[in-house]
Order: structure tokens, then C-alpha cells, then sequence
């Protein structure tokens, strides 16, 4: 496995892993533009799907509503989650960190059915105990969100402000910065594209969600994983192969600009060390 | 900001340091005892009570009545999941099928992971983002895309056919084999990250000093590299097995009607048999089999969370 040069066992279970990866969305892609409705069939180049799926308003409405929870959730989720990695890696000696950092590590791997039941049965009764929530619908879908999301950003956040020098936020403080322009101007900056790679993960892993919030919606609040997969315990629908190409290509996208800038920032980095 | 230079007398400038520490601690802290920690006390308490047709659907535990509290707990419902072997049935399922799927991620992710940290620096960013890109598309949609594949008129059955390696198509999907399957393809990249960051911290003069000393390499990696990533394959492992354990999505797609799993019997016993104080029994036990797991994951993740900070 140590074989640098040749072609070891492990580089070809990574070119097969990677196989085993990206094959079966390669497949929804190309079914995507197929004009029949089998997968076994191959009928001919068309974009039918794409303007059937952009004429379900059903679809669209669902779209709209989980881009809407997702930016939310991740905003909320961002500010909470770098909070709280933030008290976690500064505060050490704080009463109750270990039971804040249980709460914040145990939503990542915590089954979706615990989490959206025991949050359903929290709100019905805060509904029966003081009226709110009166309805079940998108706040209650951003709160749950905003939970389990937080957990991911305070991971990524305090991985990064752990590599922050700690004597630079304390030079800045002896210098007579309060704690709170001390974070602003000196840890913020640093930790910043943590913040955004937090968020981005919140929105999707928001925008994914299925189980959570079927157990936490209400009626008229239908989000876009609900639709999906009510479509596809049908059967296959090629509407869904068009959304689902839609998805891929865009989340594609923003990896590959995420990549762009990354490499960017590390070239100029170490050509900075260089001069 | 936890060291204070000068040992001072609390000053009032301190004291307002403290405080403006203790609300800072408390807006997470109060938002997760409510949103998180206090639903599962909720758990507990419905899954003592018992159904009633009603709005909501189960008796309340705590009565008032003629200035009497009375307090009624319902052993029922798990002396219910007892006796009915489907129950019992839907845990060992589930336990197995994570089980098979941890070893078969476990099995796959390694080597994957050890070859990205072994490839040069400019490669790894693109190999981890490679990764990790199918986990940020909708995890739904890529379980569907196996529903295409694995179906009797589905890819992999019409090209077994076209070779002739079988005469008529396979029974793939509505599986255990399927279930196993989209979990696995489902959780690999959550194997492969932690392994990954765990392997490229690796210092690289251990393996040079083994082999110098004569070490031949597959000993090197027996000896030296598996037992010190160690950390990064438990992680891995809980990341795959303890959400794989509930999964619903997975067995309700893929999965045939003899797959028993316990995320999909909760749904049912939830959406379709509205029976709560059931469903809430279930979510508990599930809870108890998978504790230790999640006290395992959490050590190692406070770990990672609080080094050197």
C-alpha cells in the first residue's frame, strides 16, 4: 500500500469508490434528457422534462418555500453554530460546557424519526401550554432546522478557530479592544470562510431534509423533499430526473467556484510567504 | 480570553466581562436545552401514556382533579414492543443492516481515504471535494437514482441481460441487498472525511523510521498507520452506523416489504396508526440501543472540538 510510484491497491479502490460515487447520478443525468418514460429505453434526445417540470406549479411552489427555510435555517443556524463553538473552544472552565457541548454533538448523528418526533411532540405541547405555536408550518420547520444545522456549523466553525493564534486576540485586547470589537475585528476576519462554508452546508443540508420536516409541517407548508418524495414512492418519474440534474449541476458549480477561490487564497498565501 | 494577565480584584469592568460571558454562553445554551434536550423529556413522558382518539392523541400523565393530582404512568406500550416479535424483529434488522453497511463503508472508505492522503498536496482538496460533493446534492434524489438501476427493467438487470450473464432480470430492488446497498453508497463519503483528516496528520517520519529499521511496508501499515488512525475509524464508523440504525428514507424506497427497520416502523406507527405514545416507545428504545455509540461519537468529537484551543 506504501508503493509511491505504482499503481497501489488503495488508488484503485479511490478510482472505484469514486466510480461507485458519481455512476449512478451520471445515470440520472442522461435518463434526464431521455424522450421515454423507462429507464430500459432509450428514445431519443429531448428536454421534454425540463418544461414539464417547469410548468408543475406544485414543484415550483415547494422550491421556492425550501430555498426560503433554507436561507433562514442557515442564517439563524450560522449564528448560533459559530456562538457556540466560540463559547466552547474560549470558555473553558464555563459551568454547563460539557452538557452545551453534548447538546451540540449529538444532533450529527442523532436519526432523523428521534429528532423530528421529539420536536413535534415539544410543539404541540408549547401549542396546548402557552397557544404558540398556533400553527405548524414554516417557523416551526426553521427552528428544527436551525437545531440540527448549528451542530454542523459549531464542527466546521471551531475547527477553524482553533488555528486562530489566541496571543493575537489577546494583544488586541491588551491593547484595550473590548471582547466584543476584539471578535469583530480580529477573530471574525479569520475565521470568516468557516462562516460561509458553515452556511453553505446548513442551506443544503436544510434544503435535503425530508424527515424532520414531515414530522414538524402542517398543512399549506409542503417543502421540496416532500414533494419528491411522494413523487418518487410511485415509481420513476422522469420529472424528478430533470430536478435532480438541475440539483447536481448546480450544487457542482458551487463546489467548483468554492475550489477556485480555496486554491486562489492558497496561492496568494504562499507566494506572500515567498517575497 | 479565559487567562487574565493581572490578578486583579473584581473590578466592575470584570464583572461586566463575566456577565456579558454567561449571556454569550447562555443564547446556544438556552436554545438547545429547549429545542433539543427538553423534546426528548417529552419523548419520554408520551411514551407512558396511552392513545386516545383525541387532538392530541394520547391522556395526559398528570391529572387535577378535585384538588387531587393524580399521576398516571403507562407501562403498556413497552410491554407492547415486547410481546410483539415485530418489534423485536424491526431493532435486530436495523442493528444488522448498519452493521453490514459500517463494514462494508469501513471497507471502501479506508483505502479511498488513505490514498488521498498519500496523493500529492494539490490533489487532496480536489479529492476531498470530490468526495464530499455527492453529500451536499439532495441525499433523496440519490437513493432514487439506485431505484433506476436496480429495478427488474432497471439499467443493471437490461446490461446482466444484454451480456447473457442471466436469462431473466434479477430481483434487486425492494431488498435487503438494496437497503445495504443505497446505505452504504448513501454514508461513504461521512467515512471517508474523518479517516482523511485523520490520516494526513499522520506524521510521515514514523513510516520512514519503520521502513529504515526494515519494516516491510504491509507491516508498516499493520504496525504503525491503522492503529494510530484508529480515532478517525471510530468516528467514522458512529458517523455511518448510529443515523444508519433509524434510517427511514433508505428501506422505504429500496427496501421490499420484508425489510424490518425501525425507522420505517416508527413512521408507520406515527403517520399511518397516529398511535404517539407507540411511536414514542419506540424512539426510546431506539434511544437506549444506540447510547453508548453516541457517548462514544461525542467523546471523540469534544476531543477534536477542544484541542489546543
Amino acid at each position: 500500500m506504501v508503493n509511491a510510484r505504482g499503481i497501489s491497491f488503495s488508488k484503485v479502490m479511490l478510482i472505484l469508490g469514486l466510480l461507485f460515487l458519481y455512476l449512478p447520478m451520471f445515470v440520472l443525468i442522461v435518463y434526464s434528457f431521455n424522450a421515454s418514460r423507462l429507464v430500459s429505453v432509450w428514445a431519443g434526445f429531448s428536454t421534454h422534462w425540463y418544461s414539464a417540470l417547469f410548468e408543475d406549479q406544485q414543484i415550483l411552489s415547494a422550491v421556492w418555500m425550501s430555498l426560503k427555510i433554507a436561507f433562514y435555517s442557515a442564517s439563524m443556524a450560522m449564528c448560533l453554530g459559530t456562538l457556540c463553538a466560540f463559547v466552547i473552544t474560549r470558555f473553558k472552565r464555563m459551568r454547563g460546557r460539557t452538557l452545551l457541548s453534548g447538546m451540540i454533538t449529538a444532533p450529527l448523528v442523532m436519526p432523523e424519526v428521534i429528532t423530528g418526533l421529539s420536536l413535534l411532540l415539544l410543539f404541540v405541547q408549547l401549542a396546548e401550554l402557552t397557544g404558540w405555536p398556533a400553527d405548524r408550518g414554516m417557523v416551526t420547520i426553521w427552528i428544527a432546522h436551525t437545531t440540527f444545522c448549528s451542530a454542523y456549523v459549531a464542527v466546521v466553525v471551531s475547527a477553524r478557530l482553533q488555528e486562530v493564534d489566541h496571543s493575537i486576540e489577546e494583544a488586541a485586547m491588551d491593547l484595550g479592544c473590548t471582547p466584543l470589537k476584539t471578535f469583530f475585528v480580529v477573530t471574525l476576519p479569520v475565521i470568516a470562510p468557516a462562516l460561509v462554508s458553515g452556511w453553505l452546508l446548513a442551506f443544503t443540508l436544510s434544503l435535503d431534509d425530508l424527515v424532520i420536516a414531515s414530522f414538524v409541517s402542517g398543512p399549506g407548508s409542503t417543502t421540496l423533499p416532500m414533494v419528491v418524495f411522494s413523487s418518487v414512492r410511485m415509481g420513476i418519474s422522469p420529472k424528478i430526473n430533470a430536478l435532480a440534474t438541475l440539483i447536481i449541476l448546480t450544487v457542482s458549480l458551487v463546489a467548483f467556484i468554492a475550489w477556485y477561490v480555496m486554491r486562489r487564497n492558497e496561492k496568494r498565501r504562499r507566494s506572500g510567504r515567498l517575497s | 480570553m479565559n487567562v487574565n494577565p493581572t490578578p486583579a480584584p473584581l473590578t466592575a469592568r470584570v464583572r461586566t466581562l463575566l456577565f456579558h460571558r454567561r449571556v454569550l454562553f447562555g443564547i446556544p445554551f438556552a436554545w438547545l436545552l429547549l429545542f433539543f434536550l427538553l423534546p426528548f423529556a417529552l419523548i419520554l413522558k408520551i411514551s407512558l401514556t396511552s392513545a386516545v382518539m383525541a387532538i392530541p392523541p394520547y391522556e395526559p400523565v398528570f391529572r387535577l382533579a378535585e384538588n387531587t393530582l393524580s399521576v398516571v404512568v403507562n407501562f403498556g406500550n413497552y410491554l407492547f414492543l415486547l410481546s410483539d416479535s415485530l418489534y423485536v424483529a424491526a431493532y435486530w434488522g436495523s442493528v444488522k443492516t448498519a452493521l453490514i453497511s459500517t463494514i462494508a463503508c469501513l471497507l471502501i472508505g479506508y483505502p479511498m481515504a488513505y490514498a488521498m492522503a498519500r496523493a500529492p498536496k494539490h490533489w487532496q482538496l480536489v479529492l476531498l471535494l470530490l468526495v464530499m460533493l455527492p453529500s451536499w446534492t439532495s441525499f433523496l434524489i440519490r437513493v432514487y437514482a439506485w431505484m433506476g438501476i436496480l429495478g427488474n427493467q432497471g439499467l443493471l438487470n437490461s446490461l446482466l441481460l444484454w451480456l447473457g450473464l442471466i436469462d431473466e432480470p434479477l430481483k434487486m430492488l425492494n431488498t435487503n441487498f438494496a437497503v445495504i446497498l443505497g446505505i452504504t453508497y448513501a454514508y461513504l463519503p461521512f467515512m471517508v472525511l474523518p479517516i482523511f483528516t485523520n490520516l494526513v496528520k499522520l506524521d510521515l517520519r514514523l513510516l520512514e523510521a519503520a521502513s529504515d529499521l526494515g519494516c516491510r511496508s504491509i507491516t508498516t501499515f499493520w504496525a504503525i498507520t491503522l492503529p494510530l488512525s484508529k480515532a478517525g475509524i471510530l468516528a467514522g464508523c458512529m458517523l455511518v452506523f448510529i443515523p444508519a440504525v433509524g434510517e427511514f428514507v433508505i428501506p422505504e424506497l429500496l427496501g421490499g416489504p420484508d425489510t424490518l427497520m425501525i425507522g420505517k416502523v416508527l413512521w408507520e406507527e406515527f403517520f399511518n396508526n397516529r398511535d404517539w405514545p407507540v411511536a414514542s416507545a419506540l424512539a426510546i428504545v431506539m434511544l437506549a440501543l444506540l447510547l453508548v455509540p453516541i457517548i462514544l461519537f461525542h467523546r471523540f468529537q469534544s476531543r477534536e472540538m477542544s484541542k489546543n484551543g
